[in-house]
């Protein structure tokens, strides 16, 4: 077999692995555009948050320790334990929770009815604000996450490959992790809004909210629970690109590679997101391949939004999004 | 109420604005932001340095030192915003710690007279000094860090790089293009193959770079990358089992930042570096005494010693060695940024001066001209060690390769010459 044949293929492996990690980040967007119509901004910030906050709780980090520390001359920075990863995660969902409740009694819940550019104007508030009490609670420096995910080459994949082809294909362990999480994550989500009462009542509210309100849905109850949903796509988010990189600032970034995919998928589809974040990171990982060294390389970040824009000439909508038809 | 709100106003400004007679050193920082983690020290240890100066010594020269900070997120339109503001104030000094900020102020600040210093950033041939009257990269430049780190791959690999193939991986912009003219002329000169791979900002996904890197199998790696790129760049090479000795960082590549998160796999991870580590030197005890016990720091005290605090450390000291020869040669105290910068290209900085300020063989010494406003070029080569959680410098400030560097100098300092209509000369 020819040698970039057999290249190809390992790229387009490491594709469909990376686009499952850029489906992770846009599935936040969907859930919440889908339930409330509002484009949420602040998704990448709230897995930078998330991660902050699983770190900060893992690490026995007090909150707010520089701005306590600052007013009353203290030198409180832990608290001196540790808390295992799970433990850490469950606490930190909690906090995810606290945040939903709080976005929802103080941000929109008073924004009800409003145009969605006053929603989405809102988000970015959101954004920058939660950026901010980031900073504040855990501190700007970088952190490790350790919550146990393994990561570097998968051994088993080299070798067989290796015996095959006489090349051994680099597949990170981690990514690994990160698409069977993401299937799980999808296949549990599909199955809450198919199947379960709370999943049909966010459909329901999706659909039409006036009539999901005269039914008996609860508006603020279901919202809430979105952005709890959201929250914890967030935190799962965080926790794969945050043992990437290191938990730092320039995480809510990722939500720059969310948006093609939202553009490819459609921002109301769930396996829109998948099949979105699978095709951008096949097709950007294959380009930067073949035609990446005759341009001087470089070329992901503006592909991905290319092959969004060709996909959006034939299906404005995106590949599974809801066609709107507005008669007049 | 109009009264009060005029009389807060006015005594916010009051707070706000340097004291007139103060020797002003703008910090044009970013502690918010993408970049922050890489800021917040450098802003910490450039603040920290002068506060230490004024509490311990009575200022410079009996002149306090004011350091306005303004912030600019790493943003070119901010950075800018921030000169504007802040220039009026006697400003002595900039040293904006951005590449695309520094290409913005050239212009500006050679019209308005006020000294530049880029240490270890920026355009690289404003070493010439009769191009770029106002701006000064001492003691080193992007250039003299390719050169060097080529030279310690050329000992690595036993005195030739011939038939050697080194890649350079780099941010994909002004920054990280800088190296690449100097590396194709050293390939040329020793018969090594070169190609550069670029990473497109923020560079948190660079799984394509990193297969190529795998299948091209270079023997060496250079790296010019920052921020996340940076974190991810080493973890990414830990995974693919890339031989860390091989790895090399530019300076801005180099701190306990980029290698704390991917643990034992950075361990061996090598960096330039045109300063010295760890904080074994008198003055972070005066810092630790006179700034962070007596509640002065700049930030939480937490990162004294650490490679990007020791470089605002360092920044600072050369601007107040700078500041000091001013006050000498002009018999006055109260120095202006003209003075600043006659001093600038003529500050010379010896193991004397480092030793009497509590920084003994920190940096390497060097001469600042007119016609080399760059100093001498020494870098030093630092290596991680993940067990202990520290760099160490396992090599002298060791010169770079002048016969490839000069030329390429004037070259490029010419043709901006040309292009901006500036007469080259020396004052």
């Amino acid at each position: 077999m020819p040698d970039q044949l057999i290249f190809g293929m390992e790229v387009f492996l490491n594709g469909l692995m990376a686009g499952v990690l850029y489906a992770l980040v846009a599935l936040g967007f969907v859930l919440i555009y889908k339930a409330s119509g509002i484009f949420n901004y602040a998704q990448g910030v709230m897995a930078l948050f998330s991660a902050l906050t699983l770190v900060g709780i893992m690490e026995g980090q007090i909150p707010f320790a520089h701005l306590i520390n600052a007013i009353f001359g203290t030198e409180l920075h832990h608290f001196g334990w540790h808390v295992p990863g799970i433990l850490a995660i469950v606490l930190t969902m909690a906090v995810m929770v606290l945040l939903a409740i709080c976005v929802q009694k103080f941000v929109f819940r008073h924004l009800v009815g409003q145009e969605p550019i006053i929603l989405f104007m809102a988000t970015i508030g959101l954004a920058y604000f939660l950026e901010g009490v980031g900073d504040l609670m855990w501190g700007s420096e970088i952190k490790k996450l350790d919550v146990g995910l393994p990561q570097g080459i998968n051994l088993a994949i080299d070798e067989t490959t290796f015996g095959w082809f006489g090349y051994g294909f680099f597949i990170d362990n981690l990514d690994i992790v990160a698409t069977i999480i993401a299937a799980l994550l999808v296949a549990v989500l599909v199955i809450f809004a198919q199947y379960t009462k709370q999943g049909r009542a966010m459909r329901a509210v999706a659909d039409d909210h006036q009539a999901a309100l005269s039914v008996g849905v609860s508006l603020n109850f279901i919202w809430v629970m979105v952005w709890s949903v959201a929250g914890f796509v967030a935190l799962v988010a965080g926790i794969m690109w945050g043992t990437k990189s290191g938990v730092q600032f320039s995480l809510s970034l990722i939500a720059l590679k969310a948006l093609p995919v939202l553009m490819l998928g459609g921002f109301t589809s769930i396996p829109g997101a998948i099949v979105g974040g699978l095709i951008i990171g096949v097709g950007e990982k294959l380009f930067e391949f073949a035609i990446g060294p005759l341009v001087g390389g470089a070329t992901e970040n503006w592909f991905a939004y290319v092959l969004a824009l060709i996909f959006l000439v034939f299906r404005p909508q995106g590949l599974f999004g809801e066609k709107i038809i507005e008669r007049v | 109420m109009k009264l009060k709100l005029a009389t807060l106003a006015l005594g916010a400004t009051m707070a706000a604005a340097p004291v007139m007679a103060d020797l002003v050193f703008p910090s044009l920082s970013y502690r918010t932001g993408p970049f922050a983690a890489g800021g917040i020290p450098f802003a910490d240890g450039y603040a920290d340095y002068f506060t230490l100066l004024n509490e311990r010594d009575g200022g410079i020269g009996g002149e306090m030192a004011s350091v306005p900070e303004c912030e600019t997120a790493y943003n070119t339109e901010k950075g800018v915003e921030c000169y504007e503001a802040t220039k009026d104030s006697g400003a002595l000094i900039y040293q904006p710690l951005s590449t695309g900020i520094t290409y913005q102020l050239i212009p500006k600040v050679t019209a308005d007279g006020i000294p530049l210093h880029t240490m270890g950033y920026g355009r690289t041939s404003a070493k010439n000094g009769k191009v770029f009257s106002h701006v000064f990269n001492y003691p080193v430049n992007y250039w003299d860090g390719a050169s060097v780190g080529v030279n310690h791959f050329m000992k690595q690999a036993g005195g030739s790089l011939e038939g050697k193939k080194i890649t350079l991986l780099h941010f994909n912009g002004a920054y990280g293009r800088e190296p690449i003219p100097t590396l194709e002329a050293l390939s040329a000169k020793h018969g090594f193959d070169f190609n550069a791979i670029p990473i497109d900002y923020p560079g948190q996904e660079q799984k394509s770079q990193w297969l190529q890197i795998r299948r091209e199998r270079p023997d060496f790696i250079l790296f010019w990358g920052w921020g996340v790129m940076n974190q991810v760049a080493v973890q990414e090479a830990a995974n693919i089992r890339f031989p860390m000795e091989n790895f090399m960082g530019i300076w801005w590549s180099g701190s306990e930042n980029d290698v704390i998160p991917a643990g034992d796999g950075a361990n061996g991870y090598k960096s330039l570096q045109f300063h010295n580590v760890g904080n074994d030197f008198p003055v972070f005890d005066d810092i630790q005494k006179y700034v962070v016990d007596a509640g002065k720091a700049a930030g939480a005290g937490d990162q004294v010693g650490t490679v990007l605090y020791n470089r605002g450390v360092y920044a600072a000291f050369l601007a107040a060695e700078a500041a000091k020869q001013a006050q000498a040669a002009n018999g006055t105290s109260a120095i202006d940024a003209s003075m600043m910068r006659d001093a600038m290209e003529s500050l010379e900085i010896t193991a004397a001066t480092m030793e009497a300020a509590g920084l003994p063989g920190f940096g390497p010494e060097f001469k600042v001209s007119c016609e080399n406003h760059g100093g001498d070029g020494l870098a030093a080569v630092g290596q991680w060690d993940a067990a202990s959680q520290s760099w160490s410098l396992i090599s002298d400030f060791e010169p770079s390769d002048g016969s490839v560097i000069g030329p390429l100098v004037d070259a490029d300092s010419a043709a901006y010459a040309e292009e901006n209509k500036v007469a080259m000369s020396c004052n």
